[in-house]
């Protein structure tokens, strides 16, 4: 499809068009016609056609007029940005701006989904939300990782997965699915509370129900009682972590050697105190059924029950609506792991039918992700206009989804994309293991200051100031901007193609930020330019001010 | 065109242009246009807290509430201070202050482990899966700071680093950590002049500006205010707060010349500022498993006393103690029991701490062990009873209510209330 071609001689060819679409000016207009008539974005299946009914029907009913489609620049760094976890670079925005094909859009996201940042940045996705961006003690992130990455290079159906999440023994690097419930057991095993916090993960995690609070009393306000969280609890009570030791001869201590999950003999009933002082008993059910506390595996029981035997599918919902919030900014329920009576979805019919097919589909991840990402919403620009501006979840309101929602980057998005965006991994890289530790140098400087709360909503912006001066001042820009050889500032300033400051500074915002700069900002920066006896210094603080942008931190 | 990196650039160079030449010389990027020559203000009448974090928990048996005659009791005697109490003969200094500081003898706090009673004692809350409570730093932020519209540097500052998180309260009340001399992350623009850091901005303001008016919200704003604020960061005046070598060396000594001295004396000045909450971390550890006694009075007891007596005394002479709280604890006590290697292991079950100034009364030993340490006979206290005395004194209402990010309510200082023999 894509042959080897000069990328500089591909930038100058679609910053042009980019020109000519920008200064036509009434790309707008025909998109919006576009969306009125039927939008498309190759992709025929029945069940995108069922979710862009489902969508209307809300815009009908509250009066809203939907905002048009993205034009292709917006579309084409979401995309990237939600499915491989990066900025496309200026030579794949190019590729993809020039391409005249009305399928374009469908093709791109399956080659995405082929690509295999997509498979690195839903490992990273989900090693964060499994045991948290702060690996907790004596847990093996490289296991987690290593678990989940081999699991969405197969594409393995995500009941399968769920299930070797609830039921794995063994050796945390051996058997890497164990980490999820490992990272929750810390402390006293003879405590009552050991399993609490397992048992409040999982439940919230792979069934998107909040039962926690039903740890110490009955729900104040959603129907799940107190025994509810015991009766989760007593499946996870033949669970227990053993920790080994070896013997350090440099130190002359005891150091940590490896952990393991594995089977602890429990029998019997759980009992749990109410706030009266009662205490009450809890049996293994799970939602309605329930399990013989003789069973010999109790966690091979809930494992079963979750991934192949579950009427309502709750694993499968609880997946369908974190995946469309992933893409969307927000899930069919606020927060989007607390599903249940008390917490109607905002879109109930397309929540279940989704769920049914990716059900049906056999738990096919990328299937889920193929239908959410053509549906029209997922396609729309982010910009609001007077007769939407009121659908804004940010706010409270419920989600309309009548335009795209502005999400800020995490951390790992934030790394990838600068190093797309400056070719910094090349300039001066090194082998790949390098690579590696300085991102994971960099990530832990930037969570520590980031802060990197797993509960935090992606589309709120929780920046600081120690992120701001990170981002201002810190190594990762400044080598950004070094202008190193085989950095992209560097391309662009000793390549010929760019002959004038206006070229120059259009190729940097097509990397930056996936678009050209508007007149008022081209004659503003060239203006400022032009007031820099070095030029060189006058690039790099081009460079600096779009990398530190707001809008190059956003997706939108 | 010239692609290599451009030579002489010296970050220092260009922070001390900065940080002198402060808001005047400054170009007129409307970046930098609210700061004001008279924004280095000095209050001295606002109200502020100072945390002193003992970290691995300390033997406050053998410090505040010695047991003589106690097979417990170990190898210190209790000498006679200036207060209505004894304390450890290896505090003398801080013995002299004592009219001014008292000691809670009763907390009873649960939590025997690091991680857990370090959470607790900084947030009141115990470590719950569905919600992370703001370290009590965050909320003096949240409440006080938010009001000091003078304030240019960040209203929570943690030396030395590790106190606990933001939580819901959000990443604009997180510890804005430096370490014990005073540096700041990142806050060095390499050697650039300042005249080029304005061009750099003023292109900033022209793209982040038009993403402002694209109309998507309120995100680019948000980002756009923190960048201001990180700009001003850079360029204030009041960045010296964090230069204590600029105090004479007369008043270095006062605090005993020692890094740690220095920490708490920029802590002060960071209270003259307005920075309503400090939390300074005591370097060492105090997790003395083994060979408790010998190295508390070599080494942690020397460096406490001078250090929290010369604050003290430092902050009397200036008249700011009656506005300034301090506290001096850690996540526990250790056990009364002395363990086979001459140590003391963990324990939350009866231990004390160090609180004073703030107009709370001095001189008073709050709350009572028995004999032999192991167990309260009096009133007994919770980390949310000293918060709430701190609230008292920087006069937050004590029915303040937070509300976690799942829209649950939380009660400042997790519902404590102020020890009253120490606001009688």
């Amino acid at each position: 499809m894509l042959r080897r071609s000069n990328p500089i001689q591909l930038a100058t060819i679609a910053v042009l068009a980019l020109l000519m679409q920008t200064v036509t000016g009434d790309v707008a207009t025909a998109q919006t016609k576009k969306a009125e008539a039927e939008f498309t974005t190759g992709s025929s299946d029945p069940l995108i056609d069922f979710a862009n009914q489902q969508i209307r029907q809300t815009w009908d009913d509250n009066e809203v007029k939907a905002s048009p489609v993205a034009d292709d620049a917006e579309w084409i760094r979401r995309v990237y940005l939600d499915i491989v976890g990066r900025i496309p670079k200026a030579e794949e925005v190019d590729v993809f701006l020039a391409e005249d094909d009305k399928t374009k859009r469908s093709k791109k996201i399956d080659e995405l989904l082929a690509n295999p940042d997509y498979v690195r940045n839903w490992t990273e996705i989900w090693t964060n939300l499994l045991i948290g961006r702060n690996t907790p003690d004596r847990t093996s992130r490289l296991g987690m990782r290593k678990f989940l990455r081999e699991s969405f290079a197969r594409n393995r159906p995500w009941n399968e997965i769920v299930y070797d999440l609830v039921t794995a023994e063994g050796h945390y690097e051996e058997n890497g699915a164990v980490n999820f419930i490992l990272a929750q057991l810390q402390g006293n095993i003879r405590s009552e509370d050991y399993h609490v916090e397992a048992t409040a993960k999982l439940t919230r995690v792979l069934l998107g129900m909040q039962v926690q609070c039903t740890q110490c009393h009955n729900h104040p306000f959603n129907e799940w009682k107190q025994n509810q969280f015991w009766e989760f609890n007593s499946f996870l009570r033949q669970t227990q972590r053993i920790d080994h030791d070896k013997y350090d001869p440099e130190s002359g201590r005891d150091v940590d050697d490896y952990s393991e999950l594995v089977f602890r003999d429990f029998a019997g009933p759980v009992y749990y105190e109410m706030r009266n002082g009662l205490v009450q008993v809890a049996y293994p059910k799970y939602l309605e059924s329930e399990v013989s506390p003789e069973a010999p595996n109790r966690r091979e029981e809930l494992g079963n029950l979750m991934a192949h035997d579950d009427p309502s599918h709750t694993v499968a919902k609880a997946m369908v609506n974190r995946t469309w919030s992933h893409f969307m900014g927000y899930g069919f329920t606020r927060p989007v792991d607390d599903m249940g009576p008390h917490n109607p979805a905002s879109h109930p019919e397309l929540l279940d039918r989704l769920s049914e097919e990716f059900v049906k589909s056999g738990y096919d991840v990328k299937q889920l992700v193929k239908w959410i990402c053509n549906t029209e919403a997922y396609n729309l620009t982010s910009r609001f206009n007077e007769e939407n501006e009121f659908d804004k979840p940010s706010a409270g309101e419920v989600p309309l989804f009548s335009h795209m929602y502005v999400k800020t980057m995490n951390a790992e998005q934030l790394y990838d994309s600068l190093l797309v965006a400056t070719n910094a991994d090349q300039s001066g890289a090194g082998n790949f293991q390098q690579v590696q530790q300085q991102r994971e140098r960099w990530l832990q400087d930037f969570l520590r200051i980031f802060g990197g709360n797993d509960e935090d909503e992606p589309t709120l912006f929780s920046g600081s100031i120690p992120q701001a001066l990170l981002m201002m001042n810190g190594p990762l820009v400044e080598k950004a901007i070094s202008a190193e050889k085989g950095g992209y500032l560097h391309t662009v300033l000793s390549s010929s193609r760019f002959r004038n400051d206006n070229a120059r500074i259009q190729a940097l915002f097509v990397s930056a930020l996936g678009r050209l700069p508007s007149r008022y900002e081209l004659s503003q920066l060239s203006g400022a330019i032009r007031k820099y006896p070095n030029k060189l210094a006058a690039y790099q603080d081009v460079y600096w001010a779009l990398l530190n942008s707001n809008e190059f931190i956003v997706n939108h | 065109m010239k692609t290599s990196t451009p030579a002489g650039m010296s970050r220092r160079h260009f922070m001390n242009h900065l940080a002198l030449g402060g808001a005047t010389t400054l170009g007129a990027t409307h970046f930098l246009s609210n700061l004001e020559a008279n924004a280095a203000q000095v209050s001295n009448n606002q109200k502020a807290c100072i945390l002193v974090w003992l970290g691995g928990g300390a033997p406050t048996i053998d410090m505040w509430d010695l047991k003589p005659g106690s097979k417990n009791g170990g190898e210190f005697k209790p000498i006679s201070t200036k207060g209505d109490l004894q304390i450890s003969e290896h505090l003398p200094k801080i013995a002299q202050e004592m009219d001014s500081l008292s000691v809670v003898r009763s907390l009873s706090t649960r939590e025997a482990d690091h991680t857990r009673g370090r959470y607790y004692m900084h947030t009141s809350y115990v470590p719950n899966p569905t919600v992370v409570h703001p370290t009590f730093g965050s909320v003096a932020s949240y409440e006080l700071g938010t009001k000091r519209k003078n304030l240019e540097i960040p209203s929570f500052v943690s030396i030395g680093g590790g106190s606990m998180s933001s939580g819901f309260l959000g990443m604009s009340h997180a510890p804005f950590v430096v370490d014990a001399r005073g540096q700041i992350q990142n806050a060095s623009t390499g050697g650039m002049d300042k005249q080029r850091l304005g061009q750099r901005l003023g292109m900033l303001s022209t793209i982040e500006d038009g993403f402002i008016k694209s109309g998507r919200g309120d995100v680019g704003q948000a980002h756009k205010d923190v960048y201001k604020k990180a700009v001003n960061l850079m360029t204030s005046d009041q960045m010296s707060a964090f230069r204590a070598e600029e105090e004479s060396a007369e008043v270095r000594e006062l605090y005993g010349s020692t890094p740690f001295g220095n920490t708490l004396l920029m802590a002060r000045r960071l209270v003259e500022t307005g920075v309503p909450f400090i939390e300074v971390q005591f370097p060492g550890s105090w997790d003395l498993h083994t060979d408790v006694f010998n190295t508390l009075k070599d080494q942690r007891l020397p460096l406490l006393d001078s250090g929290i007596s010369g604050l003290v005394r430092d902050l009397k002479q200036r008249g700011m103690l009656e506005h300034t709280t301090i506290v001096v604890m850690g996540e526990f006590g250790r056990t009364p029991r002395i363990n086979q290697n001459v140590g003391r292991d963990h324990w939350a079950t009866s231990w004390s701490a160090l609180i004073g100034g703030g107009g709370l009364q001095g001189g008073r030993a709050v709350g009572e062990t028995d004999a032999d340490g192991l167990r309260i006979v009096s009133e007994s206290y919770l980390p949310g009873d000293l918060w709430a005395t701190v609230s008292h004194a920087l006069r937050i209402p004590l029915n303040t209510v937070h509300t976690s990010k799942r829209g649950r309510p939380m009660k400042l200082a997790n519902g404590g209330q102020p020890i009253q023999d120490l606001i009688g």
